[in-house]
């Protein structure tokens, strides 16, 4: 088990969906995918690929059908028992009746730790976040970029060594978007924890990830994977030959997957 | 502020009121209406004057009985919805026995209740308050607890958390404003059904009692300023509910 290369690997996994009628939905057809430790791989495609699915069987939020998927080596179960990833959703998911603070600490307090521990924590955390004037609030009185960075500030409160986020900037608008994305890149530079990052933004892939996995639906399956190598991922990658290079490579794959051009997807 | 935008709600209904009292008192007085018939309001307002020290006394044993119904109703309706969430069959068991709470006339159950507990004691119709009560309490906590957004239910999965931490952290913190509104719907009925119990029996005292016994003794009148106390103690009991219920909206907040 010592220092193992893959964080997570995910090996011929189908997921199939019973509806209500009696009914199947083909959700992921033979998905197989490595993830290194450290790594940043984002999955990306129009709606109803199964990239969120895919996130959820990682986070063993809802279980396969067919497939394995391991997390540094364990069993999803037992992964999450252990408490191997930290999540985040395109909703903050914030409990409305605690503060800041409270919010941060939560998975702390579930999982036992002592309240100084936890304070010394969430303190490094909102330092991180550069929320300490907003411990005491509560989040009500947070716009939605200061929510996502308490949801993402909790997601990191036990230093797991995976990410998990479901679209999590999805709800947020273009400027603050991009701030919260230089931000995840210093955060994730800083931990060294490795990312699997849901989204439906071709510009945010390119610019987060060391991979972008591109997804088609029915069945969801993966068609590409587009490596990225930037020197650095700050402002001036942005108005990069490069970064335009990828994002033109993202966007011509998507179009290939799908006739009549991605839909769900979104170009900007 | 707040303040105009208080005192613009409440003025509206208190000039509707005092134009109404105005228009009874000048339809009694020009029309020349019997007491027994319809007494005015200057005639219900002296006999509560004068029987002030009767009417409060009254009115504490009928809403001790009401308070006691209904701490009693809220407790139980409570924490049975809590257990019953927990375990679905036990949730799925009490359904019909709920939807029979909410159906039979539960003051019906007085005369039971004084025969069992005795005919002195005023326990019959603490109980009657709080099975009234008891039936709202365990519908909004059951209603509440069932609000939980799916994130959190991810979160919690997620953290691998207990059954009790997910009650203790998220469902039963998510479920307090239906809770509060639950008291506030039981108080009316709580009062309401204290003070219907009375007609039943039971130990001589409270506002039920007082009024059927002075319709008995004529005195139309007295039996109004005692129907007058009765309406203002559901009124403070439904005034402190609805009063808790906003102060614990304001200290919250939105989402």
């Amino acid at each position: 088990m010592t220092g193992t290369p893959v964080a997570v690997r995910i090996d011929g996994v189908d997921k199939v969906f019973r509806t209500r009628k009696g009914g199947e939905v083909h959700a992921l057809s033979d998905v197989s995918l490595d993830v290194a430790a450290g790594e940043f791989v984002s999955l990306i495609g129009p709606s109803g690929c199964g990239k969120s699915t895919l996130m959820r069987l990682v986070a063993d939020l809802d279980p396969l059908t067919s497939g394995e998927i391991t997390v540094f080596g364990k069993s999803v179960e037992q992964a999450r028992k252990d408490q191997d990833y930290g999540i985040a959703f395109q909703q903050a998911g914030l409990l409305p009746w605690r503060s800041v603070r409270a919010n941060i600490e939560l998975p702390l307090e579930i999982h036992g730790v002592d309240a100084r521990d936890r304070r010394d924590r969430s303190d490094e955390l909102l330092a991180l976040i550069g929320l300490e004037d907003f411990a005491d609030h509560h989040p009500d009185q947070l716009s939605g970029g200061m929510k996502q960075r308490v949801a993402i500030a909790r997601a990191m409160a036990e230093r797991p060594r995976l990410l998990l986020m479901d679209e999590p900037f999805g709800a947020l608008d273009e400027m603050t978007r991009e701030h919260m994305q230089n931000e995840l890149v210093a955060l994730c530079q800083e931990t060294g924890a490795a990312v699997i990052f849901v989204t439906h933004s071709i510009p945010e892939a390119v610019f987060l990830s060391d991979r972008v996995v591109v997804m088609s639906p029915r069945p969801g399956r993966i068609t590409d994977i587009v490596p990225l190598d930037f020197k650095a991922r700050d402002e001036d990658l942005r108005e990069d030959t490069a970064f335009y290079e990828g994002v033109t490579a993202v966007r011509t794959l998507l179009h290939g997957s799908e006739q009549g051009g991605p839909r769900g997807v979104e170009n900007r | 502020m707040r303040m105009a935008s208080t005192a613009r709600t409440l003025l509206a209904p208190l000039t509707l009121g005092v134009i109404a009292i105005a228009l009874w008192q000048a339809l009694v007085v020009a029309l020349a209406i019997e007491p027994f018939l319809v007494p005015s309001p200057s005639g219900i307002a002296g006999a509560f004057a004068d029987s002030f020290d009767r009417i409060v006394d009254a009115a504490g044993k009928t809403g001790l009985n009401a308070l006691i119904g209904l701490v009693l109703g809220a407790v139980t309706g409570i924490l049975v919805a809590i257990i019953a969430n927990a375990l679905r069959f036990l949730s799925q068991m009490l359904a019909p026995v709920v939807a029979a709470l909410a159906v039979i006339p539960i003051v019906a159950l007085a005369p039971v209740f004084y025969a069992m507990f005795g005919a002195a004691a005023n326990t019959g119709r603490q109980l009657v308050a709080a099975i009234a009560v008891f039936v709202p309490m365990y519908l909004n906590t059951m209603h509440g607890l069932r609000q939980v957004e799916p994130v959190h239910r991810d979160l919690m999965r997620s953290y691998a958390a207990t059954a009790e931490q997910t009650n203790r952290m998220v469902l039963i913190p998510g479920a307090v404003p239906y809770v509060l509104t639950g008291l506030k719907i039981g108080s009316s009925l709580a009062v309401i059904s204290a003070l219907i119990a009375e007609y039943f029996g039971g130990p001589a005292n409270g506002l039920g009692i007082a009024i059927t016994s002075a319709a008995a003794g004529s005195n139309y009148t007295a039996a109004w300023a005692y129907v007058l106390g009765a309406v203002l103690l559901g009124a403070l009991f439904y005034g402190v509910t609805a009063g808790i219920e906003a102060l614990s909206q304001r200290r919250r907040g939105g989402s």
